[in-house]
């Protein structure tokens, strides 16, 4: 495997808490590595839990039972809340990586403009149809079960 | 190059988990204001709306997409993560090994456990 350029990741993890110049887009980045992550974990788990519906009923049953306590269903719903966040914003990163509404490319003349500025309304939006995600799936899961 | 490909296949990926896991979400989680893919009602986790779902072609194959999908995606956004924080030729290695190794297990587990399924 040929060595990478070693670039210096002065701030490290640090880096993931303050927004800095990149303003609010830095946030939601941080927010979508964290949610990515638990979203793994859980992911690892639900695939060992699942997993026991290859041997019948009972299996299924008993697995079920070990997973129904009130921490387990906080935790659901947190990964419910993980996944629309995620979901929501990575349709946006897909849109912005694949040069959609980030305007077109024009000669620097100041006063500079930035393309964070163009794609901000779609962040507006992705996180507003998230909201509305959260409200129905939060309704369903907490009033009818 | 190697990099660029996976990242495109990441992207593509997260698109992928976006229309499956999305349909999986709604069915799990939409079960009581929509109650798609639950013909015997109450909680989409109740045995018998799991039966139906393993059952049937369409489930068991979209289960299988999904896991592996997810785990593509899920993984390699985890290394990129841990290569990130700058863990020298030696660790990347064992990160990759690690990642490679456990997401091929995982996704066997799973994949065995979903064609198992079909026939409870």
């Amino acid at each position: 495997m040929a060595d990478p350029k070693k670039y210096d990741n002065r701030l490290g993890l640090k880096g993931w808490w303050g927004g800095g110049r990149w303003g609010f887009e830095r946030y939601a980045y941080t927010l979508h590595r964290l949610t990515g992550l638990g979203l793994i974990t859980y992911f690892v788990m639900h695939i060992l839990v699942t997993s026991s519906r290859a041997f019948g009923a009972d299996a299924w049953a008993e697995w079920m039972g070990n997973v129904a306590g009130p921490i387990f269903h906080v935790g659901e719903f947190l990964v419910v809340l993980s996944f629309i966040y995620h979901a929501c914003n990575g349709i946006r990163l897909i849109l912005v990586e694949f040069g959609f509404v980030v305007g077109k490319a024009e000669e620097p003349i100041y006063p500079y403009k930035t393309s964070l500025n163009k794609q901000r309304p779609l962040l507006i939006v992705m996180m507003i149809l998230a909201a509305l995600f959260v409200v129905a799936m939060g309704y369903d899961y907490w009033m009818l079960h | 190059m190697r990099e660029t490909r996976f990242w495109t296949w990441h992207l593509l990926a997260g698109i992928a988990i976006l229309i499956f896991g999305g349909l999986h979400m709604i069915v799990m989680h939409l079960d009581g204001i929509l109650g798609w893919f639950n013909p015997a009602g109450g909680s989409a986790l109740d045995w018998a709306n799991v039966v139906v779902r393993s059952q049937g072609f369409l489930f068991p194959v979209v289960y299988i997409i999904l896991l592996g999908v997810t785990l593509f995606h899920g993984f390699y956004g985890l290394r990129n993560i841990l290569l990130e924080l700058g863990i020298g030729r030696c660790g990347r290695v064992t990160v990759n090994i690690l990642l490679v190794g456990g997401g091929i297990v995982l996704f066997t587990i799973g994949a065995v456990a979903a064609i198992k399924a079909m026939g409870v």
